[in-house]
């Protein structure tokens, strides 16, 4: 990975009246790197995105997109970003193939110039293109955004929630191509509340309301989860909880699908134990073993630690 | 409990045009169960759960909802039901109280009632503090709560949830399904839409719509073990990706 930085943010703070949408944010991003934020709505990604696409103006701090400052170089960067905003932005009147003229053409541009960029997702807009981009369906619509955000060749490339609404064949895919785009050497920012979602960018930055929790590799940050982790099975899950939750080893207990994961306070607790705290009241069978954390497990540890700080500071 | 069933399809078709949306649905929903209705974008899921609203009238095909069909008694069916979507719940611009007397005088609640359900219903979320405030400057996780609770303010015998969770942290999520589940113990159906195929586990059973049509449904275990999978998302993934047309 280049190691030259693309996107640097150096404390930067936004209100909107009384809310702190951003609370002195500092992180930066390498050349060709595929950066991840993940947070839930309110943690502040869309308002980055649009203070490092220069919609939007810093309440204070500083932030440069391969090298232009954000503030003084804005119309620089205007010419190097591709930026795909959380709703559908793009003409909904015009065709599939008017909007990506519209676009090649305002950024001096035609398509036949980059298509080599968006060919694989263009071919599957290709029976659509006499189409009012309004008549897509969901699916549809986000790669013929996609197509619109890069027909100029950006450098850096912002999709902001791309695959929110979105069902799970249609989310894969679209990573499958923001992979293949890595490789054209763009550097790619996806903001997104899906946790699992994370696990395919090179890094990521956990966020929650207006702050970071984490920046670092996905690997990274699930090695620093640094509790033991079980996952507990059985036939009746919500007694379950319930129980754990009132074990004295408990530092969590959370449903994951069709398992709860049960992370103890340290090292000490061992399988016998949680499964005879449980025995006492569930004579149905059990199935506890030891699992590594998911980014979700590390996403909610880090809230319930903020959550602690706050209370106790 | 799952004596009687709250939702009655019997080869439900709806078409647009040439173009059918739902072929042929056939399907049951017993009181008190937690419902999944999963599938693609274009699958056909709207449609189906605006029919089942009351907000459109199939092509043909059988539908009751809450003892009441589908075709003759829609306005009967809007009584009876509650709905939350993600899009829209609360009105910004009134305080959480004003909401909750504007949707209870819609569903012809007394005031005294509408005071009750206040009480109860705020009361077992802890937000009874927040009565006062203008909802538009509330987290998202408390939005979600208030707008599940003005879906039952008025008791009805189902719920259908259109991707309540979307956007929230992951510790709220699962407060939210705490409260579907309270809410099916008290009696109430869920009939719940998500994209988050981790919340397909806690239904009790799920459907999955592809092209139109249901193409499983069943206990998210059996589907597992059909379809050899580990997880909702590979049996979502193996029958979503069969689609010929609805990731177009």
């Amino acid at each position: 990975m280049n190691p030259e930085k693309s996107v640097v943010v150096t404390d930067v703070s936004k209100s909107f009246g009384k809310t702190e949408a951003l609370r002195s944010i500092s992180l930066s991003t390498y050349k060709g790197e595929l950066f991840g934020l993940i947070g839930p709505d309110g943690a502040g990604k869309s308002t980055l995105f649009r203070i490092l696409t220069t919609l939007l103006l810093p309440g204070s701090g500083k932030a440069t997109v391969a090298g232009y400052d954000v503030v003084t170089n804005y119309r620089n960067i205007r010419r190097i970003v591709g930026y795909m905003p959380g709703r559908f932005s793009l003409y909904h009147d015009l065709t599939v193939e008017e909007n990506l003229n519209f676009f090649a053409s305002i950024f001096k541009s035609i398509v036949a110039e980059n298509y080599d960029l968006i060919r694989d997702i263009y071919i599957q807009l290709e029976p659509f293109r006499k189409r009012p981009a309004g008549k897509l369906s969901g699916g549809m619509k986000q790669k013929l955004a996609l197509c619109c955000a890069l027909i100029h060749r950006p450098e850096v490339l912002f999709l902001d929630e791309p695959t929110t609404g979105v069902d799970a064949v249609s989310r894969r895919e679209f990573w499958e191509m923001l992979r293949r785009l890595k490789k054209e050497g763009i550097t790619i920012l996806v903001s997104t509340p899906y946790m699992d979602e994370a696990m395919l960018c090179d890094r990521v930055a956990l966020m929650q309301k207006g702050g970071l929790l984490k920046v670092h590799t996905p690997s990274g940050i699930i090695g620093q989860y640094n509790l033991p982790l079980w996952a507990v099975k059985g036939d009746d899950i919500y007694r379950m909880i319930g129980l754990l939750r009132h074990f004295e080893s408990t530092q969590s207990a959370y449903l994951f699908g069709d398992s709860i994961h049960f992370t103890a306070k340290d090292h000490t607790v061992t399988d016998g134990q949680i499964l005879s705290h449980l025995q006492k009241t569930i004579s149905s069978k059990i199935e506890i073993h030891k699992i590594e954390a998911s980014i979700e497990d590390c996403f909610m540890s880090l809230m319930e630690t903020e959550q602690q700080t706050i209370i106790e500071g | 409990m799952h004596g009687q069933n709250v939702i009655e399809v019997e080869n439900l078709v709806k078409k647009f045009g040439t173009f059918v949306a739902n072929d042929h649905l056939t399907f049951s929903v017993s009181k008190g169960e937690i419902f999944g209705f999963l599938g693609a974008n274009g699958a056909g899921k709207t449609t189906a759960i605006k029919i089942l609203c009351g907000l459109l009238a199939p092509t043909s095909g059988r539908a009751t909802v809450a003892g009441f069909d589908v075709y003759r008694r829609p306005d009967k069916i809007k009584q009876n039901i509650g709905y939350m979507s993600q899009k829209f719940s609360l009105y910004e611009d009134l305080t959480v109280k004003e909401n909750f007397r504007f949707y209870g005088g819609i569903y012809g609640l007394t005031k005294k009632r509408i005071h009750e359900r206040i009480n109860e219903l705020l009361g077992r979320l802890d937000l009874l503090h927040v009565l006062e405030e203008s909802t538009h400057a509330l987290p998202l996780g408390w939005k979600q709560k208030l707008a599940f609770s003005l879906a039952i303010i008025h008791n009805p015998s189902i719920v259908f949830l259109d991707e309540p969770t979307g956007g929230v942290d992951p510790i709220t999520r699962r407060q939210f399904w705490d409260m579907i589940y309270e809410t099916a113990l008290g009696g109430i159906t869920v009939f719940v839409t998500t994209h988050y195929m981790d919340e397909a586990e806690y239904c009790q059973r799920v459907s999955i719509m592809v092209d139109g049509r249901i193409e499983a449904l069943d206990t998210p275990a059996i589907l597992k073990k059909t379809y050899t999978a580990q997880t909702m998302d590979e049996v979502f993934l193996k029958l979503a990706r069969k689609a010929k047309v609805s990731i177009s």
